[in-house]
């Protein structure tokens, strides 16, 4: 407080967050290049890398009718704004309707859901009560039927 | 600025998942390009002064998966006295861990800028007790403090229950103050743990509820739980499918140091697209 240096740097510091907020973004454009959005080539090692004990797990619901329509809905909520309304990728997220993901078992689909991907940005979902993580595995594995 | 607030109320809802607590964190960051706009309201009763109402206003953004900022700008009304701005404060949430883990932590650091009649009590540390508000605002807003805050929040999340402890240390940046400490710990757990297939408001699912307890912990000349002050909140969160969340906590103090009610009520609102929405804007795009 007895400081004057530091209080006249220190209210600055708004202005360093906003900074540091706008630095996160891509750079502005230069006149005459390329605004069409190029799509976003993804891998899925994440599936591949799913440890064998979390791949072997079975979905409780995979029987549930009324699962599937939840998840579809949990779905809409949470997942759709990366991957996209229809789950065919996004300029956030890749496709869900993909032959890695109908090869991948329950279990390998939950782990990805629960743990994200931080590399690609997903953040973890385990805030998600575990059930309801599951509905959204019954939805995907529908979509790849 | 004014096409950038309206594109956001337009676009980019996302459902947000968001947990009840007002003053513990658990181990979730936003989501990353995510802006979350919070606005937050105590009211507190006052023994020997005048009761009030401080606020505050919340913008949090996902920068990264592992990496939340977040800047607070807050202020108060005292009855009988007056309304004023009591000062902001930067936040910066960093989790070093990828995947869940048995415990997660997260590395919580925070700058502050406040005068003395910030009462929004967003957190207890050292000896702070009731008392510190009842002076006028007059004489309150006279002293200002510079602080760095640490915290690390530890979280974890087991068949629905998520279980969050946050001990923490501040450090006034005038030399001759000591490093204070406090405490934080929450519980939580939504009324149902699977979805209906319904869309619908009122839906079990939507809510979440639980408790927090807080509060000092003295500094390094005195550590303790004496001489500070402590509350229980049972805390309740109701998330719309629209993207809003309402938060509802009346918290209680446990002592004579404490204020006898905080009653908080929160209201915030997540933004998904808000960050390719910018970038977009900044390279012309429409």
């Amino acid at each position: 407080m007895n400081e004057p240096s530091l209080r006249v740097a220190l209210p600055e510091l708004p202005i360093l967050a906003c900074l540091i907020i706008l630095a996160h973004f891509p750079a502005v454009g230069q006149p005459g290049q390329a605004t069409t959005p190029t799509k976003r080539s993804w891998d899925y090692g994440a599936l591949a890398e799913v440890p064998l004990k979390a791949q072997s797990m079975p979905n409780p619901y995979a029987d549930d009718p009324t699962a599937m329509a939840a998840g579809k809905k949990l779905y809409g909520q949470h997942c759709s704004e990366c991957h996209g309304a229809d789950a065919a990728g996004g300029n956030r997220g890749p496709s869900l309707r993909v032959a890695e993901m109908r090869k991948a078992t329950p279990g390998a689909i939950f782990f990805v859901v629960t743990n994200g991907v931080a590399r690609h940005g997903m953040p973890v979902w385990s805030k998600l009560p575990e059930p309801e993580r599951w509905q959204i595995v019954s939805f995907l594995q529908s979509l790849n039927k | 600025m004014g096409s950038i607030l309206c594109l956001t109320l337009f676009q980019g809802r996302m459902f947000a998942q968001e947990s009840p607590y007002i003053v513990t964190y658990d181990h979730y960051l936003e989501e990353p390009g995510s802006l979350e706009v919070e606005y937050f309201s105590t009211l507190g009763t006052q023994r020997g002064g005048n009761g009030f109402h401080a606020f505050w206003l919340e913008l949090e953004y996902g920068t990264k998966a592992w990496w939340t900022t977040e800047l607070y700008v807050d202020g108060q009304t005292t009855v009988n006295d007056s309304t004023l701005f009591t000062g902001f404060r930067w936040e910066n949430r960093f989790r070093p861990l990828a995947r869940e883990h048995f415990i997660n932590p997260v590395i919580y650091i925070e700058y502050e800028q406040i005068s003395e009649a910030d009462k929004i009590i967003k957190e207890v540390e050292g000896h702070d007790v009731e008392s510190d508000h009842a002076d006028p605002n007059s004489v309150l807003r006279q002293e200002h403090d510079h602080e760095i805050e640490f915290k690390v929040l530890l979280s974890k999340t087991f068949r629905g229950w998520n279980v969050a402890v946050n001990p923490l240390a501040t450090k006034n940046l005038s030399p001759s103050n000591p490093w204070e400490f406090g405490y934080a710990l929450g519980g939580s757990h939504p009324l149902a743990m699977r979805a209906s297939p319904n869309h619908c408001n009122l839906c079990r699912e939507n809510f979440i509820v639980g408790g927090e307890l807080y509060g000092g912990l003295g500094d390094t000349e005195s550590f303790g739980l004496h001489e500070t002050s402590h509350y229980l909140a049972p805390v309740a969160a109701w998330n719309l499918p629209s993207g809003w969340t309402v938060r509802l906590s009346p918290g209680f103090g446990l002592n004579d140091k404490s204020h006898r009610l905080l009653l908080r009520w929160g209201v915030s609102r997540e933004f998904s697209s808000f960050g390719p929405m910018i970038s977009r804007l900044l390279r012309g795009r429409q």
